[in-house]
């Protein structure tokens, strides 16, 4: 099948490897026979995004998120439609904060976000930076472990009676002291593990692939993969967070 | 005069306590590290005492040849305080200040988080600042903030001091806006500009109203003969220029050195276009300390790579060719220098993440890797993250069969070199860590020295 993915801000929000999320899908889809056709959404595009199986927003420095927020905020209910109707989304690091209701700045500033998860971020005086690992809960009694790196001076406080990405087993997550890290709605996971997130995660690629591929109109069942290396990649990653991870 | 002549004995006293310290222990910055705990203050005495001055260099990216150049062309004039084993931190400026008793001049690499503190205690006659790229988030913090740092310790700066800056970086160059002494230095030369800005580039933005910049030639990175459309903003009137270029291959450089005090020919053995900025930058530091075109042009000539940067290390009948890979920007320039003189058919790729490589991993997924990938049979990857780089390169598209993935860096050196045939060149790039332990393991070979032995 050919599932449809936009690519929110690449121009502007690419730091660490979003591209490398997107190269995952793209081969992952491939050795199950199934193609990716991915669409660049800068600001000003026209975009219907509940046209898309998959949405994702990759992560920025502050000056590159500032100039694409306007553009994202005004685009919030045309998201949260695309959620309600199944598309599935992945946003990372900056792209998470963006997509949430606001972002207050250490100057009392308001930033306005899209909408689609239940929180907020305020920034934090010290950076949570560091390897993390999670237990991630995808709904249907699915879970597995995430493991990747944080660097954030945002604090995301998630509404009471949502449901986060995943339970921190090393590292801040959302906050620093909640224990839990990101957001999910439906098959949309927000997220603060930013860079090469989705290669030594497979399990999180695969989900996130079969909610696109439902979408699309197929069977969501993939097929597994060998996965020797991301297996390798994962385990040392958790390893790192165990030892160093924050907190 | 009563608060100065204190600090001076206080360091004078250290120095006594420090030396004898330093004769049951050893290392490049203990000393350094002691006395920075101590007393840092008595760096600022320690730095007045040098009769010509302090001369300091910052960059992302190229801090470490561009100081190494600077050696070669000042050597002749001057009697060096170098930090040449790499230690950048304030600790390694304690030391290179503390040892070098009777020196004329510091010549100090300074790392871009210390600058504004050890700019702050040398007083430096000359600032030289390179370029400002994504590097190490984890470490630095983002780009802007390191920017931010920058601007403050360059308005600290006395009047009389010489900036010298890359025109063609808009941050760095706008940090020289409205000072007297100031060198602005860029490449001339759009045959060499890239047909677009790599993936991942930074400062892609005006730095003043924020709409996208119009490049009339990138050429390194987001570096390059920049305008914005919307406001104006342009790339500065440049002091010194390299034009008429000529890149030859794997070997040299040569191009037009065009400054105020005239225009030569310059034959730097070294290849990359980055190296041009590298040169670029030398030169107008040099000239900013009396330096003649004559030893500029002698200095850059003789110039050999520093440690892991380029770094040819001859392994019996075989060859090593070193390019140490730390971030984006110097990653994807090392590869092109390669693609365009030639990619070895063997390669040694190492990541390691301690804090001195940068612990988070992922900006090896903003490197351009592909042109390698195209072109080399064999790829060994290695070091502590070795199977990141193994997906980099598996979803990348690489062949399984063409990869190893052999973590232990002496394991994987000996498979790459045992890959290469006699009188064949293993390439190898590793981040910072890695390259110190690879060098380490040539060193125990005897096939190079130890980077502290090296002369200037």
């Amino acid at each position: 099948m050919r599932i449809r993915v936009a690519h929110l801000y690449p121009d502007y929000l690419n730091i660490y490897a979003d591209r490398g999320n997107i190269a995952v899908f793209a081969r992952r889809a491939a050795l199950r026979g199934h193609s990716l056709e991915v669409t660049a959404v800068e600001p000003g595009a026209a975009l219907e995004p509940w046209a898309f199986d998959l949405v994702y927003i990759g992560g920025g420095q502050d000056r590159e998120q500032a100039l694409v927020a306007p553009d994202l905020a005004q685009r919030g209910n045309d998201l949260r439609r695309a959620v309600e109707t199944g598309t599935a989304l992945l946003a990372v690091c900056g792209g998470y904060q963006l997509l949430g209701r606001g972002y207050r700045g250490r100057d009392g500033s308001w930033m306005p976000g899209a909408g689609v998860f239940p929180l907020e971020t305020v920034a934090g005086e010290k950076r949570l930076i560091g390897d993390v690992l999670l237990e991630a809960d995808l709904g249907d009694g699915v879970s597995t472990t995430v493991a990747g790196f944080e660097n954030h001076a945002g604090r995301t406080l998630l509404d009471s009676g949502a449901t986060p990405f995943g339970k921190v087993l090393a590292g801040h997550g959302n906050d620093g002291t909640s224990g839990f890290e990101g957001c999910r709605v439906a098959a949309a996971i927000g997220t603060y593990l930013h860079g090469p997130l989705l290669p030594r995660n497979p399990a999180l690629a695969d989900w996130l692939l079969a909610r696109a591929l439902e979408h699309a109109g197929g069977e969501g069942d993939l097929e597994p993969l060998g996965d020797e290396l991301e297996r390798l990649a994962h385990a040392v990653s958790a390893g790192r967070a165990r030892s160093r991870g924050g907190r | 005069m009563g608060v100065r002549l204190a600090t001076e004995t206080s360091a004078a006293r250290l120095v006594g306590r420090l030396s004898r310290a330093v004769g049951r222990g050893g290392g490049t910055t203990l000393p350094g590290k002691l006395l920075w705990k101590v007393d840092p203050g008595a760096i600022d005495a320690l730095a007045a005492r040098l009769p010509a001055g302090v001369a300091v260099v910052s960059a992302t990216n190229g801090k470490t040849t561009t100081s190494a150049m600077l050696a070669r062309i000042l050597g002749p004039r001057y009697r060096l305080a170098w930090n040449n084993s790499g230690a950048n931190l304030a600790s390694g400026v304690a030391s290179t200040l503390l040892s070098a008793t009777d020196a004329d001049l510091g010549l100090l690499e300074v790392d871009e988080f210390a600058l504004p503190e050890v700019m702050r205690r040398v007083r430096p006659r000359v600032v030289s600042l390179g370029n400002l790229f994504r590097d190490q988030l984890d470490r630095y913090g983002e780009l802007e903030h390191i920017a931010d740092r920058w601007r403050v310790a360059v308005a600290a700066l006395p009047h009389a001091s010489m900036l010298v800056v890359n025109a063609d970086d808009p941050l760095v160059a706008e940090l020289a806006e409205g000072r007297p002494q100031a060198l602005r230095f860029g490449v001339d030369d759009p045959r060499l500009a890239r047909p677009t800005l790599q993936h991942a580039a930074d400062s892609k933005y005006c730095i003043r109203c924020g709409g996208p910049y119009v490049y009339v030639a990138a050429y390194v990175g987001h570096l390059g003969d920049y305008r914005c459309p919307a406001c104006g903003h342009a790339r500065p009137e440049l002091d010194l220029a390299a034009r008429s270029i000529d890149l030859q291959a794997l070997d040299a450089s040569v191009f037009d050195l065009v400054t105020p005090a005239g225009t030569v020919r310059v034959r730097l053995p070294l290849p990359g276009l980055y190296n041009v900025y590298n040169a670029l930058a030398a030169a107008a530091t040099a000239l900013a300390l009396d330096a003649s075109l004559d030893e500029i042009v002698t200095g850059l000539g003789t110039f050999t790579a520093a440690f892991g940067r380029f770094e040819r290390i001859d392994a019996g009948d075989r060859r090593i060719l070193m390019l140490l890979i730390k971030n984006p920007a110097g990653a994807n320039e090392a590869i092109r220098t390669l693609e365009e003189g030639r990619v070895p058919a063997t390669l040694v790729i190492a990541l390691n993440d301690r804090i001195a490589d940068g612990r988070d991993v992922s900006w090896i997924w903003d490197v351009d890797f592909e042109p390698l990938l195209e072109q080399a049979e064999r790829i060994v990857v290695s070091g502590e993250r070795a199977a990141e780089l193994a997906l980099r390169f598996t979803y990348a598209g690489y062949p399984a069969s063409q990869l190893e993935v052999i973590p232990d860096l002496r394991e994987a050196l000996d498979r790459g070199l045992a890959l290469v045939p006699t009188g064949g060149e293993l390439g190898v790039l590793p981040t910072y860590t890695a390259m110190l332990e690879l060098r380490q393991i040539a060193v125990g070979r005897g096939l190079v020295r130890p980077f502290w032995e090296e002369a200037p």
